[in-house]
């Protein structure tokens, strides 16, 4: 199962169709959490909203994320090790505020297992990528500065 | 969690809002406080004092804190006590810090972002992130 997630402020409605249409055509199971109430997709099961639990479970379930580039949907899914399909929300599409999303998926699109789809096309050419790697935090490259930085500090 | 490996060697005791946490996390000194937040006047006043019996007991050489509100409280007590004091402001504030991060730089020894344009523009330091 893939599941999607759009975080929990702003619907996101072209990457929703975008997967729709690629899990239509090529038959894929896919749940996603939408934040867009009375919205129909033909080929996924969708929920506008989703308890944690219930978010938690789908989580875990997944043989892949696909989400917005939201730095909780980073963190949760590199806390499990699923890999990760990103697609940045676009200020100049009328997506978010600001393009902050682009420059979050610059930080982590060279960590393994962290896919970036720009669009349909991009989307679609990693889901048919076999054997995509799990996304683990904690293996940063900027991780053991910050590391050496605290233990630095405690030990002043 | 991430930065685990700095704390080896030390005495270390965590404080926390979340009864459980501690327990998963296997940790074996955990203290819970109240949770807090700016709305909430009497509560952080409780967290506050709660704090302050923990810090006077502990008598910590050095205090680290990622948020939010009881965590900038734990920070002015313990400035006070002249302990050493760090924030990590938290890896979700990709574009600017935290209500509770802006007002703990007055109490932090060092302020870290883990983005290196939100470090820049709050006048902190830049030194790696967990992602």
């Amino acid at each position: 199962m893939i599941f999607a997630t759009v975080g929990t402020q702003l619907p996101f409605p072209r990457m929703l169709a975008a997967l729709d249409g690629i899990a239509g055509e090529r038959g894929l199971k896919v749940t996603a959490q939408t934040c867009e109430p009375g919205a129909h997709y033909a080929h996924m099961e969708t929920f506008a909203a989703m308890a944690p639990a219930e978010f938690d479970g789908a989580m875990r379930d997944a043989s892949v994320i696909v989400g917005h580039a939201g730095i909780g949907t980073i963190l949760g899914t590199g806390r499990l090790g699923k890999p990760l399909i990103l697609m940045p929300r676009r200020a100049s599409l009328g997506e978010h505020r600001n393009e902050h999303q682009l420059a979050t998926v610059a930080a982590v699109e060279a960590r393994e297992g962290i896919y970036v789809a720009m669009d349909e096309t991009e989307l679609a050419a990693h889901l048919e990528t076999p054997d995509l790697k799990p996304f683990h935090l904690g293996e940063g490259p900027k991780l053991p500065a910050l590391t050496t930085f605290l233990r630095d500090f405690i030990h002043a | 969690m991430l930065l685990r490996s700095a704390f080896e060697g030390t005495q270390i005791t965590f404080v926390t809002t979340l009864e459980g946490l501690g327990e998963r996390a296997g940790l074996e000194s955990v203290h819970i406080v109240p949770d807090c937040n700016r709305h909430e006047p009497l509560r952080a006043a409780l967290c506050a004092a709660k704090l302050l019996v923990l810090l006077l007991k502990i008598r910590p050489h050095v205090l680290v804190s990622t948020g939010a509100l009881p965590g900038v409280l734990a920070m002015m007590l313990a400035r006070r006590m002249r302990t050493r004091t760090i924030w990590i402001d938290s890896i979700a504030n990709a574009e600017e810090p935290s209500m509770a991060g802006r007002q703990a730089k007055r109490h932090a020894t060092e302020w870290l972002s883990q983005w290196p344009e939100v470090a820049l523009r709050e006048g902190g330091r830049y030194e790696g992130s967990v992602l």
